[in-house]
């Protein structure tokens, strides 16, 4: 119950960004439930596994607390508030914009369109800064946007040949600064919404 | 309308497990099969889908009630819903028991990591080239979209702030 409640307040928290940062303010600070070298690992794990990285981190610290239960219990947390919203704002939406105002409406999603495309460059740049630190690493970023964005290669087929690439490529590479994406999950994440 | 129901199930359930570094990856995949493919709707409709799931509470992958709202109405939405969180959970689900039973860190985690980085990087500049390529933008969207593009990556504006910038701007302008 507690976990469910917390997460709530993540899911409610949550407008404009910042997901896990709620999700750590909520489990670590002010809850105590996990601690901070714990909620990296389980950040840095929740984007490895596929999937919403938020959905999966509080996947990860409910079934920490109280395994399945926990999990299910902390994955309805999270998702209450958010789905009732966009199922609100999903019907409003599609019923204004069939009347008289639709064309204003039309126009002033266009431009949250145009600024939200450019969000999701700025978060590539930003995530890009970050975790790339080698000509291999810029290739396979590089190659992985052409080829799924520009060229639309089916995920299908894309994901394991870049992703088995990546591997090969990144085999004992020399040491560097790596887990920094997760090494501040707080700002990742808020970059990454 | 079974047929729908079970297609929106499909397909997301499909990019569910695709998701790799976040559910921003599979965006050019979705639009791909949303428009061109199903054409539930057209490009600028999916865009805009997508920058009404932007501005809201909760994971960005919500887009997918939105979808199967437009598709199907409210059951639509649910299904689709549940179809994208629900695989990727008990994937998640059995990692953290795996991951917790075995508690340890090895140089595995390191070289995967490392890894997967480059390609979550790539597929988020995918999700915008493919967003950018499946709508009929005009210079003003195009400069809303540079706009945010280097206001958003130099400093910590708020992108909520952004997005109701970029609406008020073109309907100043009264033209995208």
């Amino acid at each position: 119950m507690a976990l469910y409640l917390g997460f709530l307040t993540v899911g409610a928290c949550s407008v404009g960004g910042g997901l896990a940062a709620w999700t750590r303010r909520v489990s670590v600070t002010r809850r105590g439930w996990i601690d901070d070298r714990q909620f990296l690992t389980f950040y840095a794990l929740a984007q490895l596994v596929p999937g919403a990285t938020n959905a999966n981190l509080a996947v990860f610290i409910g079934t920490e607390m109280r395994g399945g239960a926990g999990a299910l219990a902390a994955m309805a947390g999270l998702m209450t508030v958010p789905l009732g919203v966009f199922l609100v704002m999903g019907s409003v939406y599609f019923t204004l914009s069939r009347g008289p105002a639709g064309a204003w409406i039309g126009l002033a999603l266009a431009g949250m369109g145009a600024s939200a495309v450019g969000l999701m460059f700025a978060i590539g740049f930003r995530l890009g800064r970050r975790n790339l630190h080698s000509v291999v690493s810029f290739g396979v970023a590089g190659a992985t946007a052409l080829a799924v964005g520009l060229f639309r290669i089916d995920l299908l087929v894309a994901l394991p040949v870049l992703i088995a690439t990546s591997l090969a490529l990144h085999w004992r590479a020399p040491p560097d600064r790596t887990g920094g994406g997760a090494a501040d999950g707080g700002k990742a994440d808020r970059a990454a919404r | 309308m079974i047929v729908v129901l079970l297609q929106l199930t499909g397909l997301f359930a499909l990019l569910s497990v695709l998701a790799f570094g976040g559910g921003a990856g599979v965006i050019p995949q979705m639009q791909h099969a949303v428009v061109e493919v199903h054409h539930w709707m057209t490009g600028p409709q999916f865009l805009a889908l997508f920058a009404l799931s932007r501005s809201a509470p909760g994971p960005g992958s919500l887009i997918s009630v939105l979808i199967g709202q437009k598709v199907a109405g409210l059951g639509g939405g649910l299904v689709s819903g549940v179809a994208m969180f629900g695989p990727s959970s008990v994937l998640a689900y059995m990692v953290a028991r795996f991951w917790l039973r075995s508690s340890g860190a090895g140089g595995w985690r390191t070289w995967v990591e490392r890894a997967l980085a480059p390609v979550a990087v790539g597929l988020t500049l995918a999700s915008g080239i493919a967003l950018l390529r499946g709508t009929e933008h005009g210079w003003a969207a195009y400069a809303v979209t540079l706009a945010a593009t280097v206001l958003l990556s130099v400093t910590d504006l708020n992108p909520v702030a952004m997005t109701v910038a970029g609406a008020v701007v073109l309907l100043v302008l009264g033209a995208r």
